[in-house]
Formats: C-alpha cells, sequence, structure tokens
C-alpha cells in the first residue's frame, strides 16, 4: 500500500504535465493551421 | 491532386479573368502596425489549396522589397505578409496575381482569435485529463479496493473533479443559466442539473464513506458532451470563415479630389456628402453619388436585379454597390456611408430578421419535452421508495441514480454530431453552413423562391447566335471584345478561346462609353458596339454589330445564361413536392423567357426590395415554409426573411451574411443536394432520439428498482454516446456523394470577374 504514496502522485503530475503541454501547444498557436502542418512536414527547403 | 492548375489553366481559358487583388492604397489602409517598425496585412486567397502552393507563394512574396516574412495558412486560406514600415507599401496582390492567385482583403476583425472555441478546447482538455485520471482510479474501486483505500480514491477523484466541473462544466451551467432565468428550458438544464447533483451526492457519500461515488459518471459525461459541442463550434467556425473569406463587393475605400487638387485614398466610412471622387473603370461605386462628369456604363445587377448595364451621364444617380463598368467617372457624393442604399438594406434585414426569431431547435424541443417527464419520474421515486422503505439516504440516493443515468448525454450529443457529419459532406460539396438549425428548417420547406439575375441566371450574357456568324468576323469581334470590361465584350471574348484563330494587330483601341470599342488596324476603323453608332446611321435597330469603316460585318445578339444545372435542380425540386417561383427585380420580359425556359409559371418582376419580403410574407401567411435563394443587395431582406436562405458565392456582402447557407459553386445542384442532406440529417436526428428514448425505457427501470451501480451507470452512458454517434456517422460515409459539378479544373471557387472590385 506505501507504494500508492508514490505513485498516486506520480500518476497526477505525469497527467497534469500532459495537460500542461497541450494548453501550451494550443496557446502557442500550434493547432492554427492544420492542413498548412501536415503539408509543410513534406517541404525540404532548409 | 488536381494541383496548381489555377495559373495555367486559368489564364488559358479566360483570357478576361486576369488574376485580381487589392490595390497598394486599400492594402495600406488595412494593414495594422506592429512592433518594432512593421506593418501586417492578412489576404484571403481562395485558389490555396496545396503545399506546393504554400512554398511558392512564400518563396515569392519572401522577395518583394521590404517584406520581413510570409505566411500562408492552408486551412483558413490566407496568407499574412510583414514589410518594414520604412519600405514603400509591397505590391502583394501583383506578386500573387503574376503567380496566377486572385487575392482580396476580408472584413477586418474577422480574423480575431476564436475565442469561444479556445475556451471549448482549454474545457476538452481539462475534462479529457479528469475523467481519464478518475477512470483509472474508479476502475481499482471497481476491482476491489476497500476500506481507506476506496475513501482516498473517491476523494482524490472528487479533488480533481471539482475544477473540471468548474471550468469545463460553466459552458453548459451557463446556457442552462440563461434558459432557466428566461422561464424556459433547454438541453443543457437536464445535463447541468445531472452533473451537478452526481458530484454533491458522491461527495456526500464519500464523507460517509459510502461504497458508491459517481465522479467518474460526471467527469466522462462532460468530456463527452464538450467533444460534441466543440465539433458543432467547428462546423460553424469554417462554414464562417470560408464565407469571410469570399472577396468583398463592397467598395473600401475611395480616391477623393481635394479642392487644392490633389487626390487621396480615403475609407468608404470617411467619405463626406458633396465629396468629389474619382471612379476608374472596374470599381464599385462607394457610397450613394450623382455624376459631375464622364460618360459610362454601369452593372447593376447586384443592386436592382436588372441584367442589362445601365449607361450613366452627368447629372445621373448612382446608387452604392453598382459597378462602373467603361468609363472613368467624377461624382459628387450625396450621401455618407451609413445612410445609403446599403444601410437602408441593413435596417430592411434588422426588421425582417426579428419576425424569424420564432423558430426552437428540434433539440430544445426534445429537452422541453424530455426534462419535465425524467424530473417527475426522479420525484415519483423518491416518494415511491419513501413509501415503500422509508428511508431518506436511500430514497434520496436512488432518486439521484434515476436523474443520473437518464442525463441525456446521448441527447445532448444526438443532434449535434449528425448535423455535423451533413455540414462536413456539405462543405465537401462547396456548400457553407450557417449552423446547425439552418439544415433543420430546410428540411421542412414546402416553396423556394428564386432571384433571377445571379442566381438561376448568373447575370452574364452568352452570345447566342455564334453559328451564324462567320468565324473570322467573330474572331476580330472577340479580340476586340478582349479590351473592355462590359458584360458583352467579355462575352465575345470568351468566344475566343474555343476558336483560337490568327492574331490582328490593332495599331489602337478605344473604349467609347455607352457606345462600344474602336479600333484600327491602318486606315480601317472596326467598331463594336451599339449599332446605331458602329454603323453610324440614327435609326437603326438596337442590338450589337461589328462594323468595318461604317459597314456591318455581323451581328451578335446576348441572352442572359442560365446557371449551370439550373434546370435540373428546379426539377429535382419539383421532385420532392416544392412550389417554385420566381421574384425578380428585373423587366417582365427579362423575367419571362428565364420563366420560360425553366418552365416556372409562378412568376413576379420589377420587385422591390420590400417588395421581395412582401411576397414572403405573404406566403408565411398561407403557411408556406419558404426557402430564398437570392444574391443581389437588393435580395437582403428577402434572405432575412424567408424561413430558411441559400445564396451564392457571388452574392452581395450582406446577402451572404443573411442567407443560412452559401454555395461556392456555380451549378444549383447545390440546392437539391443540400436540401436531400437536411432531409437525411433530419431523419437521422429523430432516430438518434428515438435510440436514446429507447436506452431510457430500459435503463430507468433497472435505477428505479435500485440497482444501479456507478460502474452500470458508466457503461451505459458511454454505450448510450457510442451509439448514437455512430448513427450519425453514418451520413458522412453512407450515401454515395453527388458528383462534383464540373467546374473550372484547379479553381476551386467559380468566382471571376464579377468579383472584380
Amino acid at each position: 500500500m506505501t507504494g500508492l504514496l508514490f505513485l498516486l502522485p506520480v500518476a497526477l503530475l505525469l497527467g497534469g504535465l500532459g495537460l500542461a503541454a497541450f494548453l501550451w501547444s494550443l496557446n502557442s498557436g500550434q493547432y492554427d493551421d492544420m492542413d498548412g502542418a501536415a503539408e509543410r512536414i513534406l517541404v525540404d527547403d532548409d | 491532386m488536381n494541383c496548381c492548375g489555377p495559373d495555367a489553366d486559368t489564364a488559358l481559358s479566360l483570357p478576361s479573368a486576369v488574376a485580381k487583388g487589392p490595390a497598394r492604397e486599400e492594402l495600406a489602409l488595412s494593414s495594422r502596425a506592429l512592433p518594432g517598425g512593421l506593418r501586417q496585412a492578412d489576404l484571403s486567397v481562395p485558389g490555396v489549396h496545396c503545399g506546393a502552393c504554400m512554398t511558392n507563394i512564400e518563396a515569392a512574396l519572401g522577395h518583394l522589397d521590404g517584406v520581413d516574412h510570409a505566411r500562408v495558412n492552408l486551412s483558413t486560406k490566407r496568407v499574412s505578409v510583414r514589410w518594414r514600415e520604412d519600405a514603400a507599401t509591397p505590391d502583394i496582390a501583383e506578386a500573387l496575381g503574376r503567380l496566377g492567385y486572385e487575392s482580396h482583403l476580408f472584413e477586418q476583425g474577422a480574423d480575431e482569435k476564436d475565442e469561444t472555441l479556445a475556451e471549448l478546447i482549454r474545457g476538452l482538455g481539462i475534462a479529457g485529463f479528469a475523467a481519464g485520471n478518475i477512470m483509472l482510479l474508479s476502475v481499482s474501486v471497481w476491482s476491489g479496493a476497500t476500506d481507506a483505500t476506496r475513501d482516498l480514491f473517491h476523494w482524490i477523484s472528487a479533488l480533481i473533479a471539482l475544477p473540471a466541473l468548474a471550468y469545463a462544466g460553466r459552458i453548459f451551467f451557463r446556457s442552462a443559466w440563461g434558459a432557466l432565468r428566461n422561464g424556459r428550458t433547454n438541453m443543457d438544464v437536464p445535463i447541468s442539473i445531472g452533473i451537478l447533483l452526481a458530484y454533491s451526492m458522491s461527495l456526500y457519500d464519500t464523507a460517509n464513506s459510502g461504497p458508491h461515488a459517481y465522479f467518474d459518471a460526471s467527469a466522462s459525461l462532460l468530456f463527452f458532451l464538450l467533444i460534441g459541442r466543440t465539433l458543432d463550434h467547428v462546423m460553424r467556425e469554417r462554414a464562417r470563415v470560408a464565407v469571410k473569406g469570399l472577396a468583398r463587393l463592397a467598395a473600401r475605400g475611395a480616391t477623393v479630389l481635394n479642392t487644392d487638387g490633389s487626390s487621396a485614398y480615403l475609407p468608404v466610412s470617411d467619405i463626406r456628402p458633396g465629396a468629389h471622387i474619382l471612379l476608374a473603370a472596374g470599381e464599385r461605386v462607394p457610397v450613394d453619388a450623382r455624376v459631375l462628369k464622364g460618360r459610362s456604363e454601369l452593372d447593376c445587377a447586384i443592386v436592382s436585379g436588372e441584367s442589362a448595364p445601365v449607361v450613366v451621364e452627368a447629372g445621373a444617380s448612382l446608387r452604392a454597390g453598382t459597378l462602373n463598368l467603361t468609363g472613368p467617372l467624377t461624382i459628387e457624393a450625396t450621401a455618407a456611408a451609413q445612410d445609403s442604399f446599403l444601410a437602408e438594406m441593413m435596417r430592411l434585414m434588422e426588421a425582417a430578421e426579428s419576425g424569424r426569431g420564432g423558430y426552437r431547435r428540434i433539440a430544445d424541443r426534445a429537452a422541453a419535452l424530455y426534462a419535465p417527464i425524467l424530473h417527475l419520474t426522479a420525484f415519483l421515486t423518491f416518494l415511491g421508495w419513501m413509501v415503500a422503505d422509508g428511508n431518506w439516504h436511500q430514497a434520496i440516493t436512488i432518486a439521484i441514480a434515476v436523474l443520473i443515468i437518464t442525463c441525456p448525454c446521448a441527447l445532448g450529443l444526438a443532434v449535434p454530431i449528425v448535423q455535423v457529419a451533413a455540414a462536413r459532406r456539405l462543405f465537401e460539396n462547396g456548400i457553407m453552413v450557417k449552423d446547425g438549425s439552418a439544415m433543420e428548417r430546410l428540411a421542412e420547406i414546402d416553396t423556394v423562391v428564386f432571384d433571377k439575375t445571379g442566381t438561376l441566371t448568373l447575370g452574364r450574357p452568352r452570345l447566342v447566335n455564334a453559328n451564324e456568324t462567320a468565324p473570322d468576323v467573330l474572331a476580330l469581334a472577340a479580340a476586340i471584345g478582349l479590351h473592355s470590361r462590359h458584360p458583352i465584350s467579355r462575352a465575345l471574348a470568351e468566344t475566343r478561346a474555343v476558336k483560337p484563330a490568327k492574331e490582328w494587330a490593332f495599331d489602337a483601341i478605344d473604349e467609347i462609353p455607352g457606345f462600344g470599342l474602336e479600333a484600327r488596324i491602318g486606315t480601317d476603323t472596326y467598331r463594336l458596339g451599339r449599332a446605331a453608332w458602329a454603323l453610324d446611321r440614327a435609326n437603326t435597330a438596337a442590338g450589337t454589330v461589328l462594323s468595318k469603316n461604317g459597314a456591318r460585318l455581323g451581328e451578335f445578339v446576348f441572352e442572359d445564361r442560365l446557371r449551370a444545372g439550373a434546370g435540373a435542380a428546379i426539377e429535382a425540386l419539383r421532385g420532392r413536392g416544392m412550389a417554385v417561383e420566381i421574384v425578380s427585380g428585373d423587366r417582365p420580359d427579362a423575367v419571362a423567357s428565364v420563366a420560360a425556359a425553366l418552365g416556372i409559371d409562378q412568376t413576379s418582376s420589377g420587385a422591390l426590395p420590400s417588395g421581395k419580403v412582401e411576397r414572403l410574407e405573404t406566403l408565411k401567411a398561407e403557411g408556406r415554409k419558404v426557402l430564398m435563394v437570392g444574391d443581389g443587395l437588393n435580395d437582403a431582406p428577402a434572405l432575412a426573411a424567408a424561413h430558411v436562405s441559400m445564396a451564392p458565392a457571388s452574392a452581395a456582402d450582406i446577402g451572404r451574411s443573411a442567407a443560412d447557407f452559401v454555395f461556392l459553386r456555380e451549378s444549383l445542384s447545390a440546392i437539391p443536394l443540400t436540401l436531400a442532406t437536411s432531409r437525411e440529417a433530419s431523419r437521422l436526428i429523430r432516430q438518434n432520439l428515438v435510440l436514446a428514448i429507447v436506452y431510457n425505457a430500459v435503463a430507468v427501470p433497472i435505477a428505479l428498482l435500485g440497482y444501479v451501480t456507478p460502474l452500470v451507470a458508466a457503461l451505459a452512458m458511454s454505450g448510450s454516446s457510442v451509439i448514437v454517434i455512430a448513427n450519425g456517422l453514418r451520413l458522412g460515409t453512407g450515401k454515395t456523394k453527388l458528383s462534383r459539378p464540373a467546374t473550372e479544373p484547379g479553381q476551386p471557387f467559380p468566382i471571376k470577374e464579377a468579383m472584380a472590385s
């Protein structure tokens, strides 16, 4: 049962990290042009 | 992929349709300053449709003088360009035009970030996070955690659920509260009650070490519902952006002459009555005005529905929105922008719209029936258990379990999921849906009213006697016609692509506004235009003639051409039992010929904007549900007044914003397609509602008898949601799509010279 004391916070923290990463990517405009992003990956300029 | 054709294809097939864009002055006017000495402007470029277009445009614009940064957004088909303030405004439109892309500015403020979407997606993220984590803990409880461990897991669940409900739930609580405050109910009321009750009862049980908690139910419910809500919003937003991206037809500004002789390009809102304005050929009249100097022809199709150009001379009064075709004019503004014709139409529209407000969406109607039954059942359950058992806590727990299990999660998804699938299918066929209720309303119609000019017809003349004319005469006329914007010249010029003939080397070509074109080769003078002028005889019948030194070479007869698929569309509508009629502002004979060609008996001609609304009111009073299809400024009030309305992409700005549907392709087959899709959607929505009711018929007795555990609730609710979603998505894949109408290859938006603003 003591394992829970680590596992629960760790699980929540990891989940929270995922959520934070999602919110960050959303706010920085990474979902503004989904079609464009799909095409840009094929462009080999730089 | 049909990629990157626009330059090659359109350049060959349509010599008259050179890709156009806003002038530098207009661009500068619409740009905004950024920190660091930069200016930014955003242009809509409907022709962008692949990665190669994107890199081409970015490379070409990046090489312009002064341009700091250019980026294409492929989803919204827009280009944003930043340039250094100290450099001259780069000619972005010209650079795009050289690549073969038409560009235009769109409504200011249209590029604002979509706050609602951001809120929905944040809510979705948080609800997803909460639902996932709580479900994880719940699975441990279901698989046998007891006592202190179970209580600990319940407490953690409660802790995670609280902020999720507070943040993500707001969207539903707000709408539910808004409805309740006005004494109505909508679907969000039972949803909010279900979620909140589930949470508070679980919290009470957790505090008392109870075995059951429904935190997982309330969080995953919220997550599912937010998915539906977000999809619904994305659909409407996409349509809104696509419609906003179409070219503006109203002028953005005009060149105003100052008293000292200098001139300045002013925004329309700054033009005062009495100002003198220079109006070049190809520009739209910015405000109501009077002609001071010059002679030209005006295309009034979009304003009054008249298909033939009108000759204007000094003294004539002009309505805002008409297009100057042939000669430059000096005009004097007689009204400010807010008092112009356009503004009058806006007022008529607002009046018409307020008459329509009564429609209630099917989901709300279902909720209005469902919610009272639901709450009554829960209340009776409570009474029943009180009588039978006498245990307070037991009775309340079971009553709340009834509320939770009947919480209309499936009902909340039943409607939007179908409408999203339907809107997607329409979008793929070039039809934009403004909001979901439009499809519900369209499924109910029994009458279709068409405008004529620009709707049933293209509002552009077509040569009808090409076979009776000698090919070289026609080719010569086409070569001359290439030099004018007049619709008749354009119709002639378009015949050129079909039969590429020899080239003529003209020494000079002049346009004489109101008469026609005069071309000289050596000592020969060719005239293309009004018969009386071309033949230099006063008493000749009207008509268009090509003459050489005053001698007739050929005569041309024109007719407005019907839109592609007009006949088939009318036939299809009749086949579905629709009454079809025409209400036009054009002359009776012009209306009659179109009506005869399409076999429509019921027509009205010479109708004023208010007359069109009156006709719709009459039909409404007869109990009919009318679909109005129109494009002009003069149709806008009627579009707003009708039960539901459609407009082509070539419609006037306010017509487009008044319409519920906007179709981007030329063909009228969009109308039967939209009708069929809407009816199918409405059938699936009904099926979904029935499914939701069947689910309740099964689940409620179980809940009534007190057998519902959180596990049963989670399974039942997700199961019903999945069934409803799967049924809704049948619309997207099931039926065969109507074949795409044959428009120009590589030109997804059939908008051409009519849009030149």
